[in-house]
């Protein structure tokens, strides 16, 4: 059978195509349906949540940091709680990352803070001595694609029914609702609202006069980003 | 091989396709693994990362080292070697079809511009974040282009062959096309934003899956990435050079089959060994852990028959370069499939994820393996298509002595940093807290580090050496008749 094959490109393409894509088939559907449920507390990224994302991805954090709490006593006491699948049911891409040169972030908005975060960013030994982490200070002047992140916020509404505008469940039997904004306008006028917000825990005079302004810089971004994740 | 038919209707082949891609093959190794040992200085000395401001930095750089090796050195390699070994093995010049000869160079243009184009926007922050897939989706179509063209080349010149039976290099370059085909494009699939709400930047998507099943069809794409990258089309290339630069026939037709087809339904069940201990279904990691145990058979079946071709030729060992590299890279070869079946399994897992003892298995594989390969295989066809011996043999020499040491530099070190930060963080005292903070376990790497970026250093030298010895090849060798080169062992001057 294999000496016919090899004399027949078509018929050998196939087989060699069957026998590949057959671990796919198997493995990847089934599990579909089952992975992509919320857990109870999981909500959908806010307008400056995500174009804070969209800063982690631009600078590939997760080249470094895991978001990703594997269920060993040694983690669970180092980064809290282990992950669910649900609770990554709006994330899209994931960001679990493969290698941690710096520690996992999945549920750093539990342990660090604002301030923290911005003297880290500035310059990453100043509160960690040894650290090799290189420091971004190019967030504190570069500003957000806000109609990006709003683009993003309407079409995975419009495609993936992402839960926006609608009551989402909490662990303490509340419901919260994530605003999805009219219009452009309006979404500009919600993440600079919540750009304040962040802003008011934070001490460079440039960022806050940016703010000021109506410019969201990377930095208040990706802080409340980071904030976001427990 | 068919050497016999060859000489006796000798058949004008035409490598001018063959040569641009072997010129890009340079040229990226150089720039992919240039910024690969700046980054592991950067582990090394942190301060290096401020230099260019936000494009410096080790998170901005690193898609660029990954990709430019995956995709600009190693793709080229392939693509050079195939345009060389797809002609001689299937007994047909690519100078005998027009057509093929258009879709070659339109091949080449294509690919050559969407890498500088992948190196222009990974700088610049677009990217979509998923390893090895990280360009965004306008990038993805010019690839999917090229691939489309490749595939019109290899079906192209098997419709018009004049040796009825495919060569085994064959089999693993058509499964290298269609195993890349079909895993890219499912893995990429991405909603470009800006074609829903008509707002924002027109490069930017979201991922067609989200969390767990993005990371499902993300590893199942990954870990196969390695395998039709790193693991086919290498193959391919060892099973023509060689037996041709040894002049010995394959050792066994019958381990060739069962490594190939064992190889082709094994491999892409292992993708889930990334995800052990992760949220992805039990019995998924599992599976992952278990075919990747398997898939040693078909590994060491590829690679002992290339060692054993050499039964009873050993002495060629001695006296080709060429034949070390190749030698040395089965063996590569067989540590790295032995290596990445023990990270597999849970328990070893456990320890090594997240560490850089990872990143230590994939250069054992990738420096020692594909870029031991496609060196060798690209100084074979150097004194074929520019009709030259190859300038120096003592620089063979230094640059595989130089890089073979640069290598055990980098796993070893890599090893003992990858277990030791394991070990730390799962550390605990006498009271059963936590012994050390994150940060300790980042501070003891810094030798490693030093010592990694030192090994990667000498690869790099051996590159420019390389480089530099085909330059002068091309420039100032010695012009060889047909006769000087229809021989097995590569002609090289001393």
């Amino acid at each position: 059978m294999f000496h016919w094959l090899e004399q027949r490109p078509f018929f050998f393409t196939i087989g060699v195509f069957m026998v590949v894509a057959f671990a796919g088939l198997i493995e990847i559907l089934p599990n579909f349906a089952e992975a992509s449920r919320p857990v109870v507390g999981t909500k959908p990224y806010s307008i400056l949540e995500l174009a804070g994302r969209q800063v982690y991805i631009k600078d590939s954090c997760n080249a470094c940091h895991s978001q990703l709490i594997r269920p060993f006593k040694s983690e669970t006491d180092r980064y809290g709680m282990y992950s669910l699948s649900g609770e990554y049911a709006y994330d899209r891409p994931f960001l679990w990352g493969s290698k941690r040169t710096g520690p996992d972030l999945h549920r750093v908005g539990n342990y660090r803070t604002t301030d923290w975060h911005e003297n880290h960013m500035w310059e990453p030994t100043s509160v960690v001595p040894g650290s090799v982490m290189p420091s971004y200070k190019h967030m504190f002047s570069n500003t957000v694609d806000v109609e990006t992140a709003y683009a993003e916020m309407v079409a995975v509404n419009k495609v993936f029914n992402v839960p926006y505008n609608k009551p989402i469940k909490m662990k303490d039997g509340s419901t919260t609702t994530v605003k999805l904004p009219d219009s452009l306008d309006e979404a500009k006028q919600e993440i600079l609202k919540e750009a304040k917000e962040i802003v008011k825990d934070m001490k460079n005079q440039d960022v806050k006069d940016m703010v000021e302004k109506g410019e969201i810089p990377e930095i208040v971004a990706l802080i409340a980003y980071l904030n976001s994740l427990k | 091989m068919g050497e016999q038919s060859q000489q006796t209707a000798p058949i004008q082949y035409d490598y001018t396709v063959a040569k641009m891609f072997l010129v890009s093959t340079i040229l990226f190794g150089i720039i992919g693994m240039g910024i690969g040992v700046f980054i592991a200085f950067e582990l090394a000395f942190p301060e290096l990362n401020n230099l260019f401001g936000e494009f410096g930095t080790f998170s901005r750089l690193r898609p660029i080292h990954t990709n430019g090796v995956a995709f600009g050195f190693t793709l080229s390699g392939i693509f050079a070697t195939w345009y060389y070994v797809g002609q001689r093995v299937l007994k047909v010049s690519m100078a005998e079809s027009k057509f093929l000869m258009t879709v070659g160079k339109l091949h080449f243009w294509l690919y050559f511009i969407t890498i500088l184009l992948a190196v222009v926007t990974l700088l610049s922050g677009l990217t979509t974040s998923k390893e090895y897939a990280e360009l965004e989706w306008p990038l993805d179509i010019l690839v999917v282009g090229f691939m489309v063209l490749w595939g019109i080349s290899i079906f192209g010149l098997i419709g018009i062959r004049r040796e009825r039976t495919l060569y085994i290099s064959i089999w693993y370059y058509i499964a290298a096309f269609v195993a890349i085909s079909m895993l890219y494009v499912f893995n990429n699939m991405e909603l470009p934003t800006y074609f829903v709400t008509g707002m924002g930047s027109i490069m930017h998507s979201v991922s067609w899956y989200a969390g767990t099943n993005d990371a499902l069809v993300q590893w199942w794409y990954g870990h196969n990435a390695v395998a039709f990258v790193f693991t086919t089309p290498i193959i391919a290339i060892i099973y023509y050079f060689l037996p041709k630069e040894s002049g010995q026939a394959v050792y066994s037709y019958k381990l060739s089959l069962l490594s190939f087809w064992g190889l082709m339904f094994v491999y892409l069940w292992a993708g889930g060994h990334h995800l052990i201990y992760s949220t992805v279904p039990d019995w998924m990691q599992t599976m992952g852990s278990v075919f990747s145990v398997v898939l040693i058979l078909p590994s060491w079946g590829s690679a002992i028959n290339m060692l054993l071709t050499m039964k009873g030729e050993w002495n060629q060992l001695q006296s080709n370069p060429l034949i070390k590299f190749m030698v040395l890279a089965s063996t590569f070869y067989m540590l790295s499939t032995l290596e990445g079946p023990i990270q597999a399994i849970k328990s070893v897992n456990a320890l090594a994820h997240f560490t850089d003892w990872i990143p230590g298995h994939v250069h054992d594989g990738t420096l020692g393996w594909v870029g031991f390969m496609i060196i060798a295989g690209i100084y074979h066809m150097t004194p074929r298509v520019f009709k030259k011996e190859i300038y120096s043999k003592k620089l063979i020499e230094i640059q595989f002595w130089l890089q073979t040491t640069g290598i055990v530099l980098y796993f070893s070190s890599m090893w003992i940093a990858g277990i030791t930060q394991g070990m730390m963080w799962r550390a605990v005292d006498e009271y059963g807290n936590l012994s050390y903070s994150f940060i300790d376990t980042v501070e003891v790497l810094h030798p490693y580090y030093t010592m990694r970026a030192i090994g990667g250093a000498f690869y790099l030298v051996g590159l420019f050496i390389w480089a530099y010895n085909i330059y002068k090849t091309f420039k100032c060798g010695r012009e060889l008749s047909d006769k000087e080169i229809n021989v097995n062992a590569s002609p090289m001057a001393s």
